[in-house]
């Protein structure tokens, strides 16, 4: 294991999480004499988040970055593998530990609006946290939900709002709120903008750098806006049909990306200005589905840059100094 | 060069519960024939309402109260409500946001597509699948015999887009309005849509108007765009000019606010909020945001004035700097 | 509570206003009535509506308006306490089985069909007879026979709730699954619950009625507006109008009342109608 990982405050080691496939699917492989198909929603995956740091997840619909997160947090229960927690082994605690784990560990959903309760006000949203984690008395937590509120620029007067009467910006920092109540260690950012207008997204962008440094948090930020994660993350992964296929720091990554499937993502980013004409990568035909992957590299029916060689399995090396890569070719 | 679409003075107001929302305001602009017309701006921007406005598709308590849309050369508010319907849909089309849920969901798409073909063209049910077959293999859909017999929910997001382009196309309109095509699908995937967009409206000679929030979006596929901001129109120049000197304070703040993957530049955002459209202040709804703001902005509403060829803004500040200003 | 809009809409106002008097009649029922309801009086039976008697009197001279006001506290009662009951056994059930599903979810349902199998008032009926003429019987039939649209009603939008974000955020903030349920899942399936358990009140109430009027459930002396209607009916091809008449339009009048107040007072509960149109 790389030295780094030993100062991680969250490292995912070998996450696999299968969704079986029910009904008739299932009992018609068996009937085949095969084990019956699942949806392999994220296959093998391993990397390490640094205290103090922002790791990008990125990738396309279905390429499991959102499940990534739900099975860290264990929203969902991992197939397989380990994911530990400063020292804490969070893959196998009982309820209640896990349960109490969760005060430093939190969440930022996509949707402001369907993550929030709508028949619960404001200030009741954001305290709760405070209500399952702490033992502070209603006046204290009162407080401290003001706190909360200012640091994300809502003033206290809305703690008695509720969510249909604010905008979908201040919904989505009422959600920041939620998550930073209990001043927890790690928050897995779930798409935070990509509800968001363009527009917006640099104020919510800011606002989740400076409470980071502020508070000293760590982040893992999953999106497909590859614009903010460029500015919000230090390192950056890419995901693909359930396994990472690029990991590197996010200077690294953006100027010299290696893998075939980053390099389109990245020439397929629309940029503000009508005068920069990129080469653009196109990946042929669409993404295969998670139930029927392709032996070997997992991009072979699509890349540009297909071998014959492309037909064993592929691991993800470290080609250049913390780059990792998964391909044959590079 | 005659314009395909003119627009003079439309405003769209909503007669609600709690008063009366301005949802556009004295919004001219102009569609040539083949270009491709970005229109952007923030939620609540009323490009949406625009877009539904120029095919009269505003109903109570919404009403347009002001304006004109000149067609093909006839004025649209004008016309009897059967001539309108022969023009959406046939000269007219309109692309809708959220493909998915635009679609219906009980029918297979090749139904929805070739019911099209027989309501606008009059063709019988043989001839009318066929068509729908050439139109999704036209749009980039591969295997379109099988896609036909699906359903909406058994087609990823692109693929729901790609359908819904074909139904608008299908009876080759003179005018297609894509509202939003790229929210919410994957950057590949959009950039697909665009490139398709781009290459039908080349090949059939037809106008696009494009709206979008992703100013990304417009610089990829726009010849012109136009700026709106809380229901007024505030600045429209061809794609260049607009991104190498924007000249309205709203123009060049979004510009600015938007996070970059080409540069390395301090994203910032833009001061203050979109206002309420609800009794808004007479004058420039920007006043309160901007940097520039002068006394007449919140006094007069600025008006569209050239800043240079194919280049217009509606802002007393670029005016009087450029000593254009009437008074 | 937001009385501006209530105030806008008046047929729920007027349908509100008839609840309100009822229910103030049922309670205040021996100070409100003028005569003693079972007070017989010979010299004025079968009179017609007069000052004296302004519902007329019966064949015994009872007067009218006397019974109608007590019939009211019986028939209130009994529907309440019904739908009281079914309201909180069904939507227990329907939670438990929405949100747990498996062999929980199976059970609950097989025992609704079972019920649902069986029209309800035929059910009712057949409980009522078997196991005897009491009030607290009656209340158990009507109560049994509703238990399963609560049941279903819950569990449809248990398992509804169940999927959405706002209850994974829940659970990620903290909550142990019954504080999910409890705060999060269940106060959001109640609005279609009291326009469901007000819709319900007039069919207890119409069962009640209709039960009495065939003779079963409550028995006489007591009265009860079924009952009264029952034997009002009787006496219409006679030319008494009034016996059959008013017990007939309470019924009606305070059904229909339940049925337009429901949609209003889901209205009224529900956060997200504040402060917008």
């Amino acid at each position: 294991m790389p030295s780094r990982w030993r100062v991680a405050l969250l490292s995912v080691e070998g996450l696999v999480k299968h969704f079986p496939l029910g009904g008739a699917r299932a009992w018609l492989d068996r009937l085949g004499g095969q084990a019956p198909r699942s949806v392999r929603a994220v296959d093998g995956v391993s990397f390490a988040v640094a205290p103090g740091e922002t790791l990008g997840l990125v990738g396309e619909s279905g390429c499991g970055k959102s499940t990534v997160a739900r099975s860290i947090l264990r929203l969902v229960e991992p197939t397989a593998g380990r994911v530990t927690f400063g020292d804490v082994n969070l893959t196998t605690l009982s309820a209640e530990p896990l349960r109490r784990q969760r005060r430093d560990l939190q969440m930022v959903f996509q949707d402001p609006t369907a993550s929030l309760n709508p028949r619960l006000s404001v200030g009741r949203t954001v305290e709760e946290p405070l209500r399952r984690h702490t033992t502070l008395g209603t006046g204290e937590r009162r407080a401290r939900v003001a706190e909360v509120l200012a640091q994300v620029g809502l003033g206290p007067e809305l703690a008695g709002r509720y969510s249909h009467e604010l905008s979908g910006g201040q919904r989505q920092r009422v959600n920041f709120a939620r998550a930073i109540a209990t001043r927890p260690r790690f928050v897995v950012l779930d798409e935070p903008t990509s509800a968001l207008d363009v527009s917006l997204r640099a104020r919510a962008i800011l606002l989740l750098d400076e409470l980071r440094a502020t508070l000293g948090m760590t982040y893992l930020f999953i999106s497909h806006d590859l614009a903010s994660v460029k500015y919000l993350a230090h390192r950056v992964a890419v995901m693909y049909l359930g396994t990472i296929v690029e990991e590197a720091s996010t200077a690294e990554l953006f100027a010299r990306p290696l893998h075939p499937y980053t390099q389109a993502l990245l020439s397929a980013v629309p940029v503000p200005d009508p005068d920069v004409r990129r080469a653009r990568i196109v990946l042929a035909g669409e993404v295969p589905s998670p139930i029927d992957i392709p032996g070997g590299c997992r991009l072979r029916g699509r890349c540009p840059l297909a071998q014959p060689v492309c037909a064993e399995p592929v691991t993800l090396r470290e080609v250049a100094p913390a780059h990792r890569v998964a391909c044959h070719l590079v | 060069m005659s314009e395909l679409l003119e627009v003079h003075d439309l405003t769209v107001h909503f007669a609600t519960e709690d008063g009366l929302v301005e949802a556009v305001d004295h919004v001219s602009f102009s569609v040539r024939p083949g270009e491709i017309l970005g229109v952007v701006g923030e939620s609540g921007s009323g490009k949406s309402v625009t877009a539904h406005a120029l095919l009269r598709l505003i109903r109570p308590p919404g009403r347009i109260v002001r304006g004109e849309i000149r067609f093909e050369g006839a004025d649209l508010l004008a016309l009897p409500e059967e001539r309108m319907g022969e023009v959406r849909g046939a000269r007219i089309a309109l692309v809708f946001q959220s493909p998915r849920t635009a679609l219906n969901p009980v029918l297979t798409v090749g139904r929805q597509i070739a019911r099209l073909y027989a309501l606008h063209q009059h063709v019988a049910p043989a001839e009318a699948w066929r068509r729908t077959i050439e139109m999704l293999t036209l749009v980039g859909i591969a295997e379109p015999e099988r896609r036909a017999r699906q359903y909406a929910h058994q087609l990823s997001g692109g693929m729901c887009q790609r359908v819904m382009i074909a139904m608008a196309i299908a009876s080759s309109p003179r005018l297609l309005i894509a509202d939003e095509p790229t929210t919410g699908l994957d950057v590949s995937i959009a950039a697909q849509i665009l490139e398709l967009l781009r290459a039908l409206g080349r090949r059939t000679e037809a106008s696009i108007v494009l709206i979008t929030h992703d100013l990304g979006v417009v610089a990829e596929a726009c010849d012109r765009v136009a700026v709106m901001h809380a229901g007024q129109l505030v600045e429209i120049a061809d794609v260049h000019t607009l991104f190498k000197r924007p000249l309205h304070p709203y123009t060049q703040a979004l510009v600015r606010s938007i996070p970059r993957i080409d540069r390395e530049v301090a994203m910032e955002p833009i001061p203050g909020a979109v206002p309420s459209l609800l009794a808004p202040a007479p004058g420039c709804r920007y006043a309160d945001r901007c940097a520039r703001v002068l006394e007449v902005c919140r006094r007069e509403r600025p008006v569209l004035r050239a800043a240079g060829a194919s280049h217009e803004v509606a802002c007393h500040a670029v005016e009087v700097e450029s000593g254009t200003a009437v008074r | 509570m937001p009385w501006r809009r209530l105030a806008r809409n008046r047929l729920s106002l007027a349908a509100l206003g008839a609840i309100l008097v009822v229910t103030v009649a049922a309670l205040l029922a021996p100070w409100l009535a003028p005569y003693d309801p079972d007070e017989p009086d010979a010299a004025a039976a079968l009179a017609s509506v007069s000052v004296r008697h302004p519902l007329g009197t019966d064949l015994y001279g009872r007067d009218q308006l006397s019974r109608l006001i007590h019939a009211a506290r019986i028939d209130l009662l009994v529907a309440l306490s019904a739908t009281a009951i079914a309201l909180t056994l069904g939507a227990t059930l329907g939670a438990a089985a929405g949100y747990r599903g498996g062999w929980v979810d199976h059970l609950v349902m097989r025992g609704v069909d079972a019920v649902m199998a069986f029209p309800a008032f035929i059910l009712a009926l057949a409980i009522t007879a078997a196991l005897g003429n009491s009030t607290a019987n009656l209340v158990a039939a009507i109560a049994l026979t509703h238990v399963p649209i609560y049941t279903r009603l819950i569990r449809g939008e248990m398992l509804k709730a169940r999927e959405t974000e706002y209850a994974e955020a829940a659970r990620t903030v903290g909550n142990r699954p019954h504080q999910i349920v409890l705060y999060h899942l269940f106060p959001n399936c109640v609005p279609p619950l009291i326009v469901q358990a007000t819709l319900a009140m007039g069919f207890a109430i119409l069962t009640v009625a209709a039960l009495s009027f065939i003779g079963l459930g409550i028995q006489p002396p007591q009265s009860e507006w079924g009952q009264m209607t029952a034997e009002g009916a009787g006496y219409v091809v006679s030319g008494e109008w009034w016996l059959v008449l008013f017990p007939g339009f309470a019924i009606m009048l305070t059904v229909l009342a339940f049925n337009l107040v429901g949609d209003t007072l889901r209205d009224l509960l529900d956060p997200r109608m504040r402060g917008v149109r």
